[in-house]
């Protein structure tokens, strides 16, 4: 039997897509959802009209371009740093892009209309800050030790996370907003969120699916890379850079959304094969297609009310992600 | 061919290695021996470009090769390093494409001739019917003869080899040592081999260099170097030196 990667995982995608379009507080019919996709709305589904273009299509998009950031910056953080449980979340960057966003926004940026693109610059320096940081903390020699990386990466994300508690304590008003907001849930509605984040994810994702080849090699280590032909410190450094543009991306609209960047790279790995030309571009689509699910489940779990979509992910990837370490352990890789 | 010229290395503030020169000329096997510690390894990590070196100079083919760029060096110097853990899950093919990396665009695509070139470095250490394994599954013979595939794949004139023949079973060392004298002999390879060994290194190397706490003491054919004056002094134990009884090669014996 020879798999067809591209198609699985599209297809999950498309059904994630359908999923949440279709699902909602208000039901909408699938004739009625049918056509106002399709251009031409008659008078009596006019309210069905203004859900989907303003609610239910936007959101789909943004959350499909913070799942695909997730999925496929968590992947290259892991080909970089050599280990299975390097993901945004689990390594400090998206609370340091959460800061950087935080920041930005407790100076009311948002509210301006160029605010609005200072956010994901915010969130894309704060992710950068942090992500060099712990990797300076967490490596020895040339090895980053998942223990040392997971330990940085608490530490460094609990610092970041105090601080931002702090801005968004001190701005009041905003709270319950921000608050929301950091456990995966989105401020600003419509099309813009979207629209802004895309060139910036445009960017870092494709800089990361053409870096493929490079993280193939570095599974073989920085000696054998460069003894290949691989120039191993700019690699490094441009895919680094790649990675932490897609997470200020995920994080800049959608708050901090753990674990999609552990587990998507991580099925897509187990099922698909470790080559990172093809894994890249899968963890992404996974992330998008699992991130898209996730958000239709805190949709539907506590009706009407919704779920923060990071409490969703959470649950469901904590024991995932203890089920990755002690693999990791039992197979003494990685 | 392979020119060092007067390479020194320092780790902090030690010596490893001191002025050591070389030459490997194109169809060569040298075979580089020494206790542990003389630096056998450093001198290849500093050849191949991935230690800094504190003076000296290395040249392939008249190029001076640690001033090229990285992909430059990887078209003239493949390395076979000593015993390392494999990613495991990647498949023995593409391991061994990995091996093009230095001629492919910056998309990384695999082309036709380099999938032809990928399965002749197969053909040529035995390993085609291992393609679609992955690395993890493989014995340790398997996987040195999977690594010297990928280095072959590199499709350069100079080939340097850590120690190839470690936890290989006599069966398996002289298997490679076969092919890589095969490789300098018959496609007039420039191969730079670090051996434990030596009585391998007498009968598979066509000369041999003595390396002794960073500088080397002896080069020469292997009846020139593997003298028990410089063993001895070398390894700090009474060694004697007899004939092969069939081929006539030195055969080492540590004394008493």
């Amino acid at each position: 039997m020879k798999p067809r990667p591209y198609l699985l995982t599209l297809l999950f995608l498309a059904v994630a897509v359908a999923l949440s379009i279709a699902v909602g507080s208000v039901f909408i019919p699938p004739a009625d959802l049918w056509r106002v996709l399709t251009g031409r709305p008659p008078q009596e589904v006019s309210q069905a009209a203004v859900i989907l273009l303003t609610l239910r299509l936007p959101r789909t998009l943004l959350v499909l371009l913070t799942g695909a950031a997730l999925g496929g910056s968590g992947a290259a953080y892991q080909g970089v740093f050599r280990n299975p449980l390097a993901d945004p979340y689990l390594i400090g960057v998206a609370s340091g892009a959460g800061l950087g966003a935080v920041l930005a926004m407790s100076l009311r940026w948002p509210y301006s209309p160029l605010g609005l693109l200072a956010v994901p610059a915010a969130a894309f320096l704060g992710a950068l800050l942090t992500v060099f940081l712990v990797y300076a903390l967490a490596r020895v020699g040339k090895v980053v030790p998942t223990t040392n990386l997971i330990l940085a990466g608490v530490a460094v994300s609990a610092f970041a996370g105090a601080l931002t508690s702090f801005l968004m304590l001190r701005s009041s008003g905003e709270l319950h907003r921000a608050v929301a907001w950091l456990l995966g849930g989105s401020v600003v509605a419509g099309w813009k969120p979207a629209l802004i984040v895309l060139p910036y994810l445009t960017l870092g994702l494709g800089i990361l699916v053409l870096s493929g080849h490079a993280l193939n090699l570095l599974q073989f280590g920085d000696e054998q890379a460069a003894q290949m032909g691989l120039p191993v410190t700019r690699a490094k450094t441009v895919i680094l850079l790649a990675a932490s543009l897609t997470t200020a991306a995920a994080v800049a609209f959608s708050g901090i959304i753990g674990f999609i960047g552990l587990i998507a790279p991580h099925i897509m790995r187990l099922w698909f094969g470790p080559d990172y030309r093809r894994l890249l571009p899968l963890a992404a689509i996974g992330g998008a297609g699992a991130l898209l699910v996730a958000d239709v489940l805190a949709r539907l779990l506590m009706r009407p009310q919704e779920l923060p979509v990071g409490v969703v992910t959470a649950v469901a990837g904590a024991p995932f992600f203890l089920w990755v370490l002690r693999r990791a352990k039992n197979q003494g890789y990685w | 061919m392979l020119r060092i010229e007067n390479l020194s290395v320092f780790y902090g503030p030690r010596p490893v290695l001191h002025g050591v020169t070389l030459e490997v000329a194109s169809g060569e096997v040298l075979g580089l021996i020494g206790p542990n510690g003389a630096g056998k390894s450093t001198l290849i990590r500093a050849v191949s470009g991935v230690i800094p070196v504190a003076g000296g100079r290395v040249r392939a083919n008249g190029d001076d090769l640690l001033a090229l760029p990285v992909l430059q060096r990887a078209r003239r110097v493949a390395v076979v390093p000593q015993a390392v853990t494999l990613p495991p899950a990647f498949t023995v093919w593409e391991t061994v494409l990995l091996g093009r990396t230095p001629y492919l665009n910056f998309l990384g695509q695999i082309s036709r001739r380099d999938e032809d070139i990928g399965r002749a470095a197969l053909a040529r250490v035995d390993a085609l019917d291992l393609a679609e394994r992955r690395v993890g599954e493989l014995s340790g013979g398997e996987q040195q003869r999977v690594l010297l595939a990928r280095a072959l794949a590199q499709s350069t004139p100079i080939l340097l080899m850590d120690e190839p023949t470690v936890h290989l079973d006599l069966h398996y060392q002289i298997g490679l040592l076969e092919q890589i004298r095969s490789l300098a002999h018959g496609d007039g390879l420039a191969v730079l081999l670090a051996l434990h060994d030596l009585n391998l290194a007498a009968r598979y190397a066509d000369r041999l260099a003595l390396l002794v706490e960073g500088r080397i003491e002896a080069v020469g054919w292997p009846r020139q170097v593997l003298t028990p004056d410089l063993l001895s002094a070398a390894y700090q134990l009474p060694v004697e030196v007899i004939a092969h009884p069939l081929s006539d090669a030195p055969l080492v014996l540590p004394g008493r």
